[in-house]
């Protein structure tokens, strides 16, 4: 439907109080449709017009805090990322989150998830504890080197993947999509020496080898970071590993400073400062 | 592990069948594993038949009687279907799980490509191949015989 015969809208809203329910419901509230109106700008007016007591999470209304992750019309989204046009009906059915419990309304509980991305060690581990404490300069990294893992470093944790996924919504003990797809985040980037430690918990049951490419995880990710491909690259890396043909790389060293470079000849020297 | 005291919300065998829009990609993946229990399935039927041979020549020829007729044939013939599919599906997946096919990691740029883009004439080669197979089978089946 088109913003010009848009007038009303009807978000059908799945709605829980732990206090007084014992199980979720749907309620349905018409709202007067906006310009440019977002799911979130929806759910604002539903809070103001008719239910104040509804309950969600968001904070930056750009698709960038990865808060406002929920059940937009079967598709796990960003409400404050999705206009109500693009879903062609003047119907809008939100639910939170499915595979995570619900606190109250549309607000999942995403405690297990960074517990399962906690437990994979998402951050650069290396043994020079003295240099990360007290840096004397950068961790050397080539263009292609950063390219190995920047696609997966756009991650905002929203959980949309997780919801999506169909081994995780059968399966607790799976780490699921987001942090599988960050552990190889980190086990891709050359500065990090942590892939051993890392593996310990990639090899049992909470790794990727649940995983068998229903692709959800891609396809509702909001960022297009792709989860799907990070874990398969993971396997590659680990079955590599299995057969002692992995190649072991010491952690990137740190890059010398500019002033200990030799200058080239016939370029100028700059300007003095002049504060 | 932080212990959630909210409604449980988990989908569960919904969460393979259904409980959104989904692609493809998913729809074989529940058909993989949706053909993987109906082999196993006929794996476990097939040890119980061929056991009772070790049991002497009579219980062979009345368990090999019960396995006669239309309906087996039928059921025999919807597990060389399963079978079709799945083997070749298993042999994108092994492709695929190692690595291969899915594409080198990209800058992600609206609109984005993802591997499903990437893997995805193999997936249609793959039922392409499981439905030659098919086909082939079911002249064999029902035709030819």
């Amino acid at each position: 439907m088109s913003e010009k015969t848009l007038t009303e809208v009807t978000y059908r809203i799945r709605r829980f109080d732990p206090d007084g329910d014992t199980a979720p419901h749907w309620e349905e509230y018409g709202i007067p449709y906006s310009a440019g109106m977002t799911v979130l700008d929806g759910l604002w007016k539903v809070k103001e017009m008719r239910a104040p007591d509804l309950a969600w999470r968001s904070s930056c209304r750009m698709g960038v805090c990865g808060s406002c992750g929920m059940l937009v019309n079967g598709k796990a989204r960003l409400a404050c990322n999705t206009q109500v046009t693009e879903l062609g009906g003047d119907t809008v059915v939100v639910a939170p989150l499915p595979n995570f419990d619900i606190v109250r309304d549309l607000v999942p509980e995403l405690a297990p998830m960074f517990d399962s991305h906690r437990a994979l060690m998402p951050h650069v581990i290396r043994e020079d504890v003295q240099e990360q404490e007290h840096p004397t300069g950068e961790f050397w990294q080539s263009a292609h080197e950063l390219e190995q893992y920047l696609q997966f470093s756009y991650c905002i944790k929203c959980g949309c993947c997780m919801a999506a996924c169909p081994t995780f919504a059968t399966d607790a003990l799976y780490s699921g999509p987001m942090p599988l797809g960050q552990a190889h985040r980190y086990n891709s980037d050359t500065r990090d020496g942590g892939f051993s430690a890392r593996k310990r918990v990639l090899a049992g049951e909470a790794g990727p080898w649940r995983c068998h490419f229903a692709g959800e995880c891609s396809r509702v990710c909001p960022k297009g970071v792709d989860p799907a491909k990070a874990i398969q690259l993971m396997k590659r890396e680990l079955v590599l590993d299995y057969l002692r043909l992995h190649k072991q790389h010491r952690p990137a060293t740190v890059a010398k400073k500019a002033t200990e470079t030799k200058r080239r000849e016939g370029i100028p020297e700059p300007p003095a400062p002049t504060v | 592990m932080i212990e959630s005291k909210g409604h449980p919300n988990r989908l569960g065998i919904w969460g393979w069948l259904g409980g959104g829009r989904w692609g493809v990609e998913r729809y074989l993946y529940t058909l993989h594993r949706l053909t993987g229990l109906g082999l196993l399935t006929y794996f476990l039927l097939h040890i119980l038949v061929t056991s009772s041979r070790a049991l002497g020549k009579a219980p062979w020829e009345q368990a090999m009687n019960a396995v006669t007729g239309p309906l087996f044939k039928l059921g025999e013939y919807l597990v060389f279907v399963a079978f079709a599919f799945h083997a070749v599906n298993g042999i994108r997946l092994g492709i695929i799980e190692l690595g291969f096919g899915v594409g080198p990691p990209i800058e992600p740029v609206y609109p984005y490509r993802t591997s499903l883009d990437v893997q995805r004439p193999l997936a249609v080669g793959v039922l392409l191949l499981a439905a030659i197979i098919v086909v082939m089978g079911t002249l064999n089946f029902w035709v030819l015989e």
